[in-house]
């Protein structure tokens, strides 16, 4: 039998029961169309959380004060961490792979211009803060790369504190309060929106020694390192490390790579986007049912056709070959069917709700239409071995 | 050439055994016209199955054309059935969603004839069959005659030796079934070898040799 003649033959006897051929394959269409709605949701939520935490570069290395060690004693009762400090920042600078650093602290202080005050966060950052972190700047310019020790005071506004404090008024130039010290305002930002509820346009930034004396701490809370695209996040973090040691006689801090949190948390939203997947893939399991049903029905009616085909000198894994041909044509009919519901789904998705765009991949759509086929082989395997079965006079005798 | 050499078939009929063939032997040579008559339950059908060789006997030895086919494979027997026998059911057995026309094209398909070929082997067949303008109509569109004409188109498309005819006019209407059996008789003029299968004397009485069966047995 030539191939086309096969598959015409299959396709015949599809077609031949529309209502019944229709409604087999709109249950694998929404079973397939399940798996690739809930897995474009996935992607489109992986992609848009990587994107979050992307959104300040990825070539990103933190170092945080403190040894994350898996004894259970506190660090205060044995308090021997020895602080980071802006010169460790400025040793750091020295590694080749190492573009630049950022010494930051953080803190919370108001912040008042002509009557207006705010509460808000403050960062103290370096210049180098701007090209690290990837800072649209709106209006001015970020601060100046003054010596650290010596830093102007300057300040650069977010978004909305800037919208808060003037309005539709003239910012740049104007003088600020900020924890009863005078500032002058250099520049302010671009809105950069939320990152894990933190609003990032409700916060201002001056330099890292001027937060220390406004905090009264001498020590920073965190180095952000950005090295080179080529080199390696592991072995620059090696070198981050034997660098420090050198400096404070023992491993008092963490190193955190960018690299490895956005791993781990690609690895948990991927096991995410699967587990959605297969919650779908049991409306497929369904649809699969479906068709071992109509499958059934099938061979069940067209027992003397098998008795027929036999007598025409047609053997039995030819038989067995039909049957499950059309299961597989039933199933990848409903299977293509679902890929429409499921990207038409995930689009409709996107359009409703655009901060969370439903992304569907080509190697998703071309596995589930796959997977149909594999769910209308595995139903159709029972039927298509009961017709292949049959003996031929027994087969013949049904009519 | 038909040779059948004490075949024997056993059935188990819920607890019983039916004997439907003992110690069966004949012998038909190329081009001959039989009917086999007898009773329902004589082995008729039994014989005709074994003959077609849809159904094994539990011994005995057939041979068809010079070859011992009783001692083929199931692939070989299968092989043999395409090529060499064509069958003739009472109740015509078309395949209801396919045309006259493709229900004639299915041995040719299932052999794998390219479409060309097969177009012309098919109109050919149907023309010649008195078919020429039904070749696009469904069976259920065809009357009793047309259709079990559509079923001889079919069962010798394939030129076989042999032609098995179970009942071939047991359910059509007297004038339709003269017509049926004069085609057969044609083919048979044109060198098949026809056995008939057939209850209606009437019918036996047109073959030039009746094999008559009781009880499994040949008389």
């Amino acid at each position: 039998m030539l191939a086309q003649d096969f598959l015409r033959y299959t396709v015949k006897s599809v077609s031949s029961q529309r209502l019944r051929s229709f409604l087999t394959a709109t249950g694998i269409a929404v079973g397939i169309g399940a798996v690739v709605l809930l897995t474009s949701l996935g992607e489109g939520l992986q992609h848009f959380v990587l994107a979050e935490f992307t959104q300040f570069g990825t070539n990103l290395i933190s170092v945080n004060p403190g040894k994350v060690t898996t004894h259970g004693i506190s660090g205060a009762l044995i308090s021997n961490v020895r602080p980071l400090t802006i010169e460790d920042a400025q040793t750091l600078k020295n590694i080749p792979q190492i573009i630049d650093t950022v010494s930051v602290l953080q803190g919370n202080a108001a912040i008042e211009s002509s009557g207006r005050q705010r509460r808000t966060t403050i960062y103290g950052v370096d210049a180098s803060a701007a090209r690290v972190w990837r800072f649209e700047i709106a209006a001015g310019r970020f601060l100046p790369n003054d010596p650290p020790r010596a830093a102007r005071s300057f300040v650069v506004l977010g978004s909305k504190v800037r919208q808060e404090l003037f309005g539709s008024s003239q910012a740049l130039g104007a003088r600020v309060r900020i924890g009863g010290e005078l500032f002058r305002v250099i520049g302010s930002m671009e809105s950069k929106g939320q990152l894990l509820g933190f609003d990032l346009d409700d916060s201002v930034y001056i330099p890292t020694s001027k937060a220390m004396a406004l905090f009264n701490r001498d020590s920073l809370m965190e180095i952000n390192l950005l090295h080179t695209a080529g080199s390696s996040s592991t072995s620059v973090a090696e070198q981050v490390k034997k660098v420090l040691i050198a400096r404070h006689g023992s491993e008092d801090f963490s190193i955190t790579t960018q690299e490895k949190m956005l791993e781990v948390l690609g690895g948990v939203l991927g096991t995410l986007t699967f587990a959605v997947g297969a919650i779908g893939g049991i409306s497929l399991l369904v649809g699969g049912v479906g068709i071992l049903t109509i499958m059934s029905i099938a061979v069940n009616e067209r027992t003397g056709e098998i008795g027929l085909l036999r007598a025409m000198g047609v053997e039995r894994s030819q038989i067995l070959a039909l049957f499950l041909g059309e299961a597989v044509v039933l199933a990848a009919i409903g299977g293509l069917a679902g890929l429409v519901l499921g990207v038409g789904g995930s689009w409709l998705f996107s359009l409703l709700i655009p901060a969370l765009p439903a992304h569907t991949s080509w190697s998703y759509a071309a596995a589930a239409e796959l997977l149909a086929v594999v769910v209308g082989l595995i139903a159709g395997v029972l039927p298509a071995r009961r017709a292949a079965g049959q003996h031929p006079v027994e087969a013949l005798r049904a009519e | 050439m038909i040779h059948l050499q004490h075949i024997e078939r056993m059935f188990m009929v819920g607890e019983e055994e039916v004997h439907a063939l003992r110690d069966v032997s004949m012998r038909a040579e190329a081009g001959e016209y039989i009917a086999i008559m007898g009773p329902s339950g004589s082995g008729k059908s039994s014989l005709l199955n074994i003959l077609g060789l849809l159904d094994r006997p539990d011994s005995g030895s057939y041979e068809l054309d010079g070859t011992l086919v009783s001692g083929l494979d199931e692939k070989q027997q299968a092989a043999i059935r395409m090529h060499k026998i064509g069958f003739v059911f009472q109740f015509f057995h078309l395949v209801p969603r396919l045309s006259a026309f493709e229900n004639v094209a299915l041995p040719l398909i299932l052999s794998g004839v390219k479409p060309d070929e097969r177009q012309t082997r098919v109109t050919a067949a149907l023309a010649s069959f008195g078919l020429g303008n039904r070749a696009r109509h469904r069976p259920d569109q065809l009357s009793g005659g047309q259709r079990q004409r559509v079923a001889i188109a079919r069962a010798t498309i394939m030129q076989p030796s042999v032609i098995l005819a179970d009942e071939p006019t047991g359910n059509l209407d007297r004038s339709s079934g003269i017509e049926v059996a004069e085609i057969l008789e044609e083919l048979n003029r044109q060198g098949m070898t026809l056995i008939m299968v057939t209850h209606d004397p009437e019918m036996g009485k047109r073959s030039r040799r009746q094999i008559l069966m009781v009880d499994g047995r040949i008389q």
